[in-house]
């Protein structure tokens, strides 16, 4: 596999210049995700509307490029979507980084810029780094 | 900074004439192994042996009146006795102390053995302390916590100076007379460093307690010799010298091995049973209940067998200068920070180090494109990262095996690693 397959520009954009990586002051949701044999550790916001939408996304915590790249695109994706909405693009996305759903067109269309991740699938030591935040979102809202 | 390295130490790395022994490394000419301190390659001749063992001389050891088994068993003894040689295990008249030599199947059952006997033997218990570094692997660290909360035990330990290295003082102000039980690294994973365990043993014997010396990272790499370090028990791990996965060693005096419990009861490790009681067998044979893995105590034998043939004292010396080159490499990039000490001659086997800003998991998974293998994480000793400020690091361990082009690979990737990061891709 290529190197920057992966690490490409869009991605690397996402990693230094993140547009969601900031603490929200008026969440209706936050919860803690941790990826113990990474280090990577995250605290999600999610501020739900009075329409039940999902307002605002947003995240800190520290971690590998993977891991923050993977926060930063689910929180733009998620803006708009319906509780029931995300926990399903949390499912899509984990089938995608595990290999089990591989409909590029599918990904894309649904996943947007997360489909970027799709190498993920071939880099098994890495699923967990890019599923952190998408756990942790599918956790908050199960509750 | 001058290089401590001259042009004929450069030459003698420049090739590696071990490679094509070690089949993996042969099949694989573009890889650049260097996690070689989470284990190492097997050369042919260990991977013979196994199979050699199971074709010739299948039969379990230690009860069959059969030929076989008396083979395999004879077998086994031979391995016993070149390890016990191997570290300088032996009488004063010199004879190797093979009955001294227990199997395991790694270092860390090896070290849960003593967690879980000598506190009986030290009448371990509240007041007492137990002293460990901060060094530690988990394996030397965890079954101490554990015992001391059984125990009521305080865990002690000895902290390091910012040169890495562990002071006297540290040792006359932390083992004192409270102390039962001293255990500690040879050699850190993490840091490469060797520690001065001789001064540690010494001190220990002052205040009467017993030292165990972790030797997972110093037996594969430099000449071990338990009587001139003075250690009362050695734990080590064969497939990190080059042997089988699953075969650890303990070493003990032999009289303190003779006074321990046995660690976990069952078959072939008992004299005689009755229905309320049980007699146990001498040492080795009351640490090694249930069948062993025979196969692999005699391959084991055969990666010992390899590195004396290939004469233990160059390959250390090999060893080092390519540890120096890959030091003063990383250090001539201004993005790298090592994390341990910065001479390249204090590293036997492991340099770990920062690339500025960059995860080392990133760092490791575009390594692994270019085929360069190193560790990234914790190390298995978080404790010593979290008191060194670090949550994770990048690790690239040499065995004799690397030479000058399996480095120069890790510093081009590192490079590329750095491009990306830094929109020069």
């Amino acid at each position: 596999m290529d190197v920057t397959s992966l690490y490409n520009e869009q991605f690397m954009d996402h990693v230094t210049h993140p547009d969601y990586k900031y603490a929200m002051e008026d969440a209706t949701h936050e919860h803690d995700g941790i990826n113990p044999s990474c280090g990577d550790e995250l605290h999600l916001s999610v501020r739900l509307g009075d329409d039940g939408r999902i307002e605002e996304c947003a995240y800190t915590g520290h971690g590998c490029a993977v891991s923050m790249a993977s926060a930063d695109m689910m929180s733009d994706l998620m803006v708009g979507k319906t509780p029931a909405e995300a926990i399903e693009l949390c499912a899509l996305f984990k089938d995608m980084v595990t290999g089990a759903e591989k409909d590029a067109d599918k990904l894309e269309e649904q996943l947007d810029e997360a489909a970027l991740l799709m190498d993920v699938s071939h880099m098994p030591a890495r699923v967990k780094c890019a599923e952190l935040a998408w756990r942790t979102l599918s956790e908050m809202l199960q509750e | 900074m001058a290089s401590i390295l001259s042009a004929a130490h450069i030459a003698t790395i420049e090739q590696s004439p071990y490679k094509l022994d070690f089949p993996l490394l042969a099949q694989n000419p573009q890889l650049a192994f260097l996690d070689s301190a989470a284990t190492a390659q097997r050369p042919a001749t260990v991977l013979d042996a196994e199979r050699h063992f199971y074709e010739t001389m299948n039969a379990n050891p230690l009860r069959g009146l059969y030929r076989l088994s008396v083979e395999a068993t004879a077998s086994i003894d031979a391995a016993r006795t070149r390890i016990a040689r191997f570290i300088g295990a032996t009488d004063d008249d010199g004879t190797p102390q093979g009955n001294a030599i227990v199997f395991t199947r790694n270092a860390s059952e090896a070290l849960n053995l003593l967690s879980r006997t000598l506190p009986r033997l030290t009448e371990l218990g509240p007041g007492d302390d137990v002293v460990i570094s901060i060094m530690e692997h988990h394996s030397n660290l965890i079954p101490w916590q554990q015992v001391c909360a059984a125990t009521g035990a305080n865990l002690v330990y000895l902290r390091l100076t910012e040169d890495f290295s562990i002071p006297k003082s540290e040792l006359a102000e932390k083992i004192g007379p409270r102390t039962k039980i001293v255990s500690v690294t040879h050699v850190s994973n993490v840091l490469g460093v060797q520690n001065d365990v001789a001064a540690i043993a010494a001190r220990a014997h002052e205040v009467g307690a017993l030292c165990i010396v972790d030797g997972a990272q110093s037996v594969p790499h430099v000449a071990v010799n338990v009587r001139s370090l003075g250690c009362d028990f050695l734990a080590f791990s064969a497939h990190k010298l080059g042997g089988p996965m699953g075969i650890g060693v303990l070493w003990g005096k032999p009289e303190l091995l003779d006074a321990m419990p046995p660690f976990l009861v069952g078959g072939e490790m008992i004299d005689s049973v009755t229905e309320t009681d049980a007699v146990w067998s001498p040492v080795p044979q009351k640490f090694e209940a249930g069948t062993q893995d025979a196969a692999g105590s005699y391959a084991t034998d055969a990666a010992i067998a390899y590195l004396e043939a290939h004469d233990m004292a160059a390959l250390e010396e090999r060893e080092r200068l390519l540890a120096a080159y890959l030091c003063e490499q990383l250090q001539s990039r201004d993005y790298i920070t090592i994390v341990g000490p910065s001479e390249p001659d204090r590293h036997v086997g492991a340099v770990s180090f920062d690339v500025k800003g960059i995860h080392p998991h990133d760092v490791a998974s575009i390594l692994d494109m270019s085929n360069v293998c190193i560790r990234a994480g914790h190390h298995c000793a978080q404790p010593l990262l979290t008191y060194l400020g670090w949550h994770s690091t990048c690790r690239a361990s040499v065995a004799f095996y690397n030479d000058k082009a399996d480095i120069d690979r890790l510093i081009a990737g590192l490079d590329t690693v750095w491009g990306i990061f830094n929109g020069r891709n």
